[in-house]
């Protein structure tokens, strides 16, 4: 069980890690606007630029 | 076959309504950004005119407010996006933007229609991602944030921050806590106890400092002025738990609590950002109403043609002259100068539908022009507007402290005080019992007990209720407005302009010749219509436009009438001899009725008809009066008209006080008379005329609707002139008494029953963290029932 002497210390520092992530993430605006994000997922656009759209409805 | 883009209905064969439609389309189509059509859960907004000028935008002075430089030649700003309709809305212009050359990064924040862009000054202009955005079909425009966005945006991001933070720490010292439950005795070794004691520790520093910091704060502010608010007892709950195992932590022995600390923390910062939210949904109405100013005006250079440069509309002044055209909002109060024009007041009352305004009539700024382009002569600009001047009062309604949210606070200092003697008596008691247990027991009185729920009871409630009569048109420009229009007894009401609609209105239309009733309208109308006095405004008004008959050679004769040509027949409308030298018959006589004004209409052959102008009642005031009596509120009509005018009025509502002809001294002398009695008053004027008598009221109401906004000094403005709304003002403001006083009574049973259990132990200091916050939201919850 020695290993439980590195491993609690670590997550420690792990969950420091995640909150600075989490600040980043605040501070970036990343919790501004809720509603985008779902969109942006159906309609990714990797579509090369100047290939005609498809027509509506199809 | 509805429009491809807009889903209005478009001539037969066409995919799209109108050429705008196409090129908007066509455009998206051209960035490849088609998937829009497939994604969008509501039709698209009709795009926006073509062709307006923009480079007033890329004026260094006038970016000086909202663009930021934030390094080599990048730039940032905040644009607020209008016609977004639904996420997909975003999407398009978020990729638009990033097609667009020389923009850096776009992102649109659906919720609150804003974008926030960053581009290279040296490869693109302001003008040109502008342009970008209209060519999808949105407008936007620059967003300078008003002061109590700028702090509501960071107080919200803050408080997200030390959420995540408490949450964080709460899950991980959990994780070192539990298994300390699980273990039986002897199970772990005292060397990896230890461990996890300081584990916890550690991660438990950053949330009492960081995350609790509010608290603490807060608490030591009211130490420092010697009062008890209700952070005091949420501190000292906290720092007295983190001190204590600390010191077991340290020492070796004890109990340990960081789960309970993390865990109480995390739940009241849950409870406040809950909180945070339904109030900033309830400052969306003042929000809504700076969306409403447009940015740019397009100003007429010279007194003839139509050359226009853009400038911001910040910086118009008194006397410019501005062209807006069809569709566009106008951008500060001014005179219509031509020519005639429609325009929509909706910001103001709610009501869409276009009025017809004259050459000289006043329009306010916000308003949208629904007709042709018109010519409007500024009167004021910037922060004198009527629309500025909405927005300071909702702002200072916001900030300053309600006299019912102070009673409480006092309230909640005694409590306060009351619960530290209890925790402390606590303490004292067990000690001698069981010492181990006596901390804990004092720290579960400290936090299980509810002064949050006392403190917020009110203030969550008034917030609320605050937006939803703004909802009603009704503005709430002193805090104390609510709590004064619950509690009134008496309503006194102005006559003119506040009963009555204030202007004449062709009341009654009596036929005296072959002519029938409409006809009668028509012709009068046909006289009446090229001038722009009341009375025959007021004529014009009554028939509707397609039945108005032709007619040419007007002649005015000022004092006596109007004479003109319809078809063959010379017709003549006004005094009753102007009207009657015409034809030389006798004048008939009509009921004698001195509150209207008679004017005729005639032609060679004899009389066409009496039409009587008067200043009629509103439609919803006989509804109105009644809701309002039905309440078993006492109502009085003050007026300085005549007294059988003022009967009339009185007995038509049943009202049953009347007061005529009464100068404004009588009316403060009147409203003083009441209030001797003991009454609370409530008085509904205009805002102007009576300022002496609505300065003594305990609270005075205007009628917003047309008066100079700027100048009105009363605690509430009734926008939309609409006396329901006012009615419905009154019942909101009922509710919300009733609201907070259920608050407050779930407040005061709640902490008589949890209080003797935590001192009989038997709430821990977790489960006490977790009841205390539930509370809290409980009484969030109920102030939010307001807004249906």
């Amino acid at each position: 069980m020695d290993i439980l002497y590195l491993l609690v210390p670590l997550s420690v520092v792990l969950a420091f890690i995640i909150g600075a992530a989490f600040w980043i993430a605040v501070e970036g605006g990343q919790f501004e606007d809720l509603d985008s994000p779902a969109i942006a997922v159906v309609a990714d656009d990797d579509r090369p630029v100047g290939r005609p759209p498809p027509e509506a409805g199809s | 076959m509805d429009c491809r883009h807009c889903g209005l209905p478009s001539p037969v064969g066409a995919v799209f309504c109108c050429p705008g439609c196409e090129a908007v389309s066509s455009a998206i189509g051209a960035l490849g950004l088609g998937d829009y059509y497939r994604l969008r859960t509501a039709p698209a907004p009709a795009p926006p005119a073509r062709g307006e000028e923009l480079s007033g935008f890329d004026d260094p002075a006038f970016q000086a407010s909202f663009v930021r430089a934030i390094g080599e030649g990048v730039s940032e700003a905040q644009l607020l996006i209008e016609g977004m309709r639904c996420a997909a809305c975003g999407w398009l212009v978020e990729h638009a933007l990033a097609r667009t050359p020389g923009v850096e990064s776009a992102t649109v924040t659906f919720g609150s229609r804003k974008v926030r862009i960053r581009w290279s000054a040296a490869s693109t202009r302001l003008s040109a991602i502008l342009e970008a955005i209209r060519a999808v079909g949105y407008v936007a425009w620059p967003y300078e944030p008003g002061r109590v966005a700028l702090v509501e945006e960071r107080e919200r991001r803050s408080a997200l921050r030390r959420l995540w933070i408490a949450g964080l720490g709460m899950m991980q010292v959990m994780m070192y806590a539990v298994p300390a439950y699980l273990a039986d005795a002897g199970e772990m070794t005292p060397d990896i106890e230890q461990l996890m004691r300081w584990s916890g520790l550690v991660l438990t520093v950053p949330v009492v400092a960081y995350s609790a910091a509010p608290f603490l704060r807060g608490a030591w502010r009211d130490l420092r002025l010697a009062r008890l608010g209700m952070d005091v007892p949420v501190a000292l709950g906290i720092a007295v738990a983190f001190v204590a195992s600390a010191y077991a932590t340290a020492a070796g022995s004890g109990a340990v609590y960081f789960d309970s600390i993390t865990m109480f923390v995390f739940l009241l910062l849950g409870g406040r950002y809950l909180e945070l939210l339904a109030r900033s949904r309830a400052g969306r109405a003042l929000q809504h109403l700076a969306r409403l100013e447009p940015r740019t005006a397009q100003r007429l250079l010279d007194a003839q043609g139509h050359a226009t440069e853009a400038v911001p509309a910040a910086r118009l002044a008194p006397g410019d002259r501005v062209l807006v055209r069809s569709g566009e909002t106008l951008p500060a109060d001014g005179e219509l100068e031509g020519p005639e024009a429609l325009v929509s007041q909706a910001w103001l009352s709610g009501e869409s539908r276009p009025l017809a305004r004259c050459p000289g009539d006043p329009l306010l700024g916000g308003s949208i022009n629904a007709g042709r382009a018109l010519v409007l002569r500024v009167t004021r600009a910037g922060t004198e507007t009527s629309l500025a001047a909405i927005q300071r009062m909702m702002e200072r309604a916001i900030e300053e402290r309600a006299p019912w949210v102070a009673a409480a606070q006092r309230a909640s200092g005694a409590f306060v005080a009351g619960v530290i003697a209890a925790a402390f008596l606590a303490g004292i008691l067990w000690w001698p019992v069981d010492p181990d247990r006596a901390l804990w027991i004092a720290v579960s009185v400290l936090v299980v007990t509810c002064p949050c729920a006392l403190a917020l009871a009110t203030p969550a409630a008034l917030t609320v209720a605050t937006g939803a009569l703004a909802q009603r048109n009704f503005v709430v420009a002193r805090a104390g407005a609510i709590e004064r229009l619950a509690t009134a007894t008496d309503f006194v009401f102005d006559k003119t302009g506040t009963l009555t609609e204030g202007e004449p209105r062709l009341v009654a239309v009596t036929p005296l010749g072959r002519d029938d009733e409409p006809r009668c309208r028509a012709l009068a109308a046909a006289l009446a219509r090229p001038s722009s006095h009341p009375l025959d405004r007021a004529i014009a008004r009554a028939a509707p436009d397609a039945a108005i008959a032709g007619a040419r050679d007007h002649a005015s004769v000022p004092g006596d009438g109007v004479e003109a040509w319809v078809g063959d027949r010379r017709l003549r409308m006004g005094r009753a001899g102007f009207v009657a030298a015409l034809h030389q018959h006798p004048v008939p006589t009509l009921e004698a009725d001195d509150s209207v004004t008679t004017v005729w209409l005639g032609d060679p052959t004899g009389w066409i008809a009496a039409l009587r102008l008067g200043d009629a009642l509103r439609s919803d005031a006989h509804a109105a009066v009644a809701v309002l009596r039905a309440r078993g509120i006492a109502l009085h009509l003050l007026t300085g008209d005549a007294d059988s005018i003022a009967q009339r009025v009185a007995r038509s509502l049943g009202i049953a006080h009347v007061e005529a002809q009464a100068s404004p001294a009588r009316k403060l002398a009147y409203v003083r008379e009441l209030q001797s009695r003991g009454a609370r008053v409530a008085m509904v004027g205009d805002g102007i005329n009576d300022a002496p008598g609505m300065g003594q009221a305990d609270v005075s109401i205007a009628m917003g609707g047309g008066a100079d906004l700027a100048q009105v000094r009363a605690d509430a403005v009734l926008l939309s002139n609409s006396l329901a709304d006012l009615a419905a003002a009154a019942q909101i403001a009922r509710r919300t008494r009733a609201v907070i006083r259920q608050n407050l009574a779930w407040a005061l049973a709640y902490n008589a029953i949890v209080i003797p259990l935590a001192f009989a132990g038997a709430v821990t200091p977790l489960l006490a963290g977790v009841a205390m916050s539930a509370s809290s939201l409980l009484v969030v919850a109920n102030a939010l029932r307001l807004r249906r």
